[in-house]
């Protein structure tokens, strides 16, 4: 085990700074169900990393695991280089981790402020301090240059799907996150608007956020990613930047777990 | 007229950062289109503008009371032409003081109907509120205040028990108040028999009955609307002042200054109304009590519900309770109060009940007053399914019950008309909110 992870350690491409979010060896197992087998995956701050594989692979059980809603079987995990435990999706908004589920989470009857705000709201006097909240959120979208939505003082439940996932995300940002993981943004969109989240995608690395990306879209992956990570069968199978790999390699990933170019791995053999 | 230039600046100078020209109409699942109903609350930054997107707004189903208060007029009306006395100042007041309950019992339900929750057993929880009331004052002899306390008390715990029923075996709340409905008309029953004064219980404290029958005297009237208005003014100025220094966009001042304006004629055409003499053999004149205590409630219960995080969550948890508890919302706790405040408030109104008729008697009608103090909220524009509701909702539709009950009365036609004609307006209520959502989601 240990030979694997050090070889993923110093292999990875893009481990010459520590990286912000360190797994080692994470497993998941559900009875008798190994829905994780020893992954390590290194997310490095400003940089976006695309996780991908087919249904079934592990994705939705890492991020969960990531953000706390449960913990993993065995492994360890790092933050900013110090070992860390996450027991609670609390504890992970705590570090600065944001997850964007494929619902979104807001509520159609606020507006954009209010959703952006709810459960955090700004105070004066014990009442709701609607224009400080309201300058904070014009400004939030305005860094993650949200420039579609005309008024920050509409109803959530009339904006497009590209808009809510915008303040879905903008949510996440306005309270300092570091990593955003996003489960699926684009699954639900037209051609315009999933452009519209790829580039606020974009935006948020170039701020020096992370951002982990499950996609089963290898047209955003590709577009948007600075690197990849394959699960299949709950096993990491492969992960770097996207530079080292093309459609074709990420298919045979996806869908096989090894391609045909890729020496033979410790991980390959142990499964 | 100067409007008309007002108008063209601010819509020529947004920003149409995304405009795609010629897709716009072409192809309505686009993002890049602008959509005119997303222009709305940016445009109103002069008097045009905002007109404009009064309008828009309206158009898109976010027509706010708007409705109801055509429709409130348009009842005034028909009743006038039919009957003269309709509007005179001595019906009017007694419009406002039977309406009293009806618009109470709307607000009471309204904390429930936010939550999508509602609470079938309102009329006879506030039938304990005042049984417990006259039993503790006339009975007991005790201060008209700790009877008052003690039946909102009773009436507030009563909320407390069928919320944590609902929210901790996770009950739907129409079953639990259902049950609520028969087994609170039991123990009013059971009480009132108990008292032994052959079903009715007496009100005698001058307070009590003051309540719902007492006047203000004519000058006090006078300084409550003043001072009232006042307050009102300065808020909603200091307010709309705060966003124009911030930046933000905010109504024109001509608006502000209207918004007052229009309260102010409202305060002073309801205390002339109040304070014309209206007695027969005695002189009868000044601002009911009840008025002021109705609209006292009102704004508190407003900023209550739109100005803290706990209105804000109800709304939030009516809407997408996943999404509040994920928001680190707590439901249970929201809940819970949402149900209190039922209580307390079907308490005062039970009070109020109870202080017009001078007594309560076991044969209160708590079935009706429900299906009233639902009527009242929706065909104010609250939402049964939860999300969407206001307090003022309750006071427009308790006033259109009123209307019709008062108005069909003075044109002697029976109950059976009254019931059909408040049915009719309450199906019109939520047809027109059916329609006007519609549209919201066409938009």
């Amino acid at each position: 085990m240990s030979v694997v992870a050090e070889g993923r350690a110093t292999g990875g491409p893009g481990g010459a700074a520590a990286p912000l979010l360190g797994l080692r060896g994470i497993s998941k197992h559900f009875g008798a169900v190994r829905a994780l087998n020893h992954v390590d995956l290194d997310v490095p701050a400003g940089q976006i990393t695309a996780l991908v594989g087919d249904n079934g692979a592990g994705k939705s059980t890492l991020i969960k695991a990531i953000s706390g809603i449960w913990a993993p079987t065995s492994g360890t995990m790092t933050w900013d280089g110090q070992p860390v435990e996450i027991h609670s999706p609390k504890e992970a908004d705590r570090l600065g981790i944001a997850t964007v589920y494929q619902d979104l989470a807001l509520c159609d009857n606020l507006d954009i402020v209010q959703n952006m705000f709810l459960g955090h709201e700004d105070l004066s006097h014990r009442l709701l301090d609607e224009t400080r909240m309201e300058l904070t959120a014009k400004q939030t979208l305005a860094d993650l240059s949200v420039t579609t939505v005309q008024s920050v003082r509409q109803l959530v439940g009339s904006l497009s799907g590209g808009q809510r996932q915008s303040v879905a995300v903008a949510r996440a940002v306005m309270r300092d996150a570091r990593l955003v993981i996003m489960d699926e943004p684009t699954a639900a969109l037209g051609v315009s608007q999933t452009a519209q989240v790829l580039d606020l995608i974009k935006t948020l690395g170039a701020r020096g956020i992370a951002v982990i990306v499950i996609s089963h879209n290898l047209n955003d992956v590709f577009e948007v990613a600075d690197r990849l990570a394959v699960l299949y069968l709950g096993r990491l199978v492969s992960s770097g930047p996207i530079a080292d790999y093309d459609r074709q390699r990420a298919v045979e990933l996806i869908t096989t777990g090894r391609s045909a170019g890729d020496p033979p791995r410790a991980a390959d053999l142990e499964g | 007229m100067s409007l008309d230039e007002d108008q063209s600046g601010p819509v020529s100078a947004r920003p149409q950062t995304s405009d795609v020209p010629g897709t716009a109409s072409a192809e309505p699942d686009t993002d890049t289109e602008v959509d005119p109903t997303f222009e709305v609350p940016e445009l109103s930054g002069s008097l045009g503008g905002y007109v404009r997107s009064l309008g828009k707004k309206v158009r898109s189903g976010e027509s706010g009371v708007l409705p109801v208060l055509g429709g409130l007029i348009l009842l005034a009306v028909i009743f006038q032409v039919q009957d003269s006395v309709f509007l005179s100042a001595g019906n009017l007041v007694n419009l406002l003081v039977q309406g009293s309950v009806f618009v109470l019992l709307g607000m009471a339900e309204i904390w429930v109907l936010v939550l999508g929750e509602i609470d079938l057993s309102v009329g006879y929880v506030a039938g304990i509120g005042a049984t417990i009331t006259a039993i503790l004052s006339t009975t007991h002899g005790l201060p008209w205040w700790v009877a008052i306390l003690g039946g909102i008390a009773t009436t507030a715990a009563i909320g407390a028990l069928m919320g944590t029923i609902v929210i901790r075996l996770r009950l739907p709340s129409f079953i639990v108040t259902l049950a609520g409905l028969l087994g609170w008309e039991g123990v009013l029953l059971y009480l009132v028999n108990a008292n032994g004064t052959g079903g009715t219980i007496r009100i005698t404290d001058n307070v009590l009955l003051d309540l719902a029958n007492g006047n203000m005297s004519v000058a006090a009237g006078w300084i409550v609307m003043v001072a009232a208005v006042a307050v009102f003014g300065l808020v909603t100025v200091l307010r709309d002042r705060h966003r124009r220094v911030s930046g933000l966009v905010a109504p024109p001042p001509a608006i502000t200054a209207l918004k007052v304006a229009v309260m102010a004629a409202a305060g002073v055409v309801l205390v002339l109304v109040c304070n014309t003499n209206r007695g027969v053999l005695i002189p009868v004149q000044g601002v009911p009590y009840v008025v002021v205590l109705v609209l006292g409630i009102l704004t508190v219960w407003t900023f209550l519900l739109g100005r803290t995080r706990f209105g804000r969550y109800l709304y939030a948890i009516g809407n997408n309770a996943e999404a509040a508890r994920r928001a680190g919302i707590s439901l249970g706790w929201n809940k819970l109060w949402a149900f209190v405040l039922t209580g307390l408030t079907a308490g005062i109104a039970g009070i109020v009940y109870a202080s017009r008729l001078g007594s309560i008697s076991n044969n209160i009608d708590g079935g009706t007053l429900v299906l009233y103090a639902v009527a009242s909220a929706v065909i104010g524009g609250a939402s049964l399914f939860g999300g969407r509701g206001k307090m003022i909702y309750a006071l427009l539709g308790g006033l259109v019950i009123a209307t019709i009950y008062n108005g069909m009365g003075l044109l002697g036609l029976a109950a059976s008309y009254q019931y059909m004609v408040t049915a009719l307006v309450l199906l019109a209520a939520v047809t027109i909110d059916s329609l006007a959502r519609r549209g919201r989601t066409d938009a």
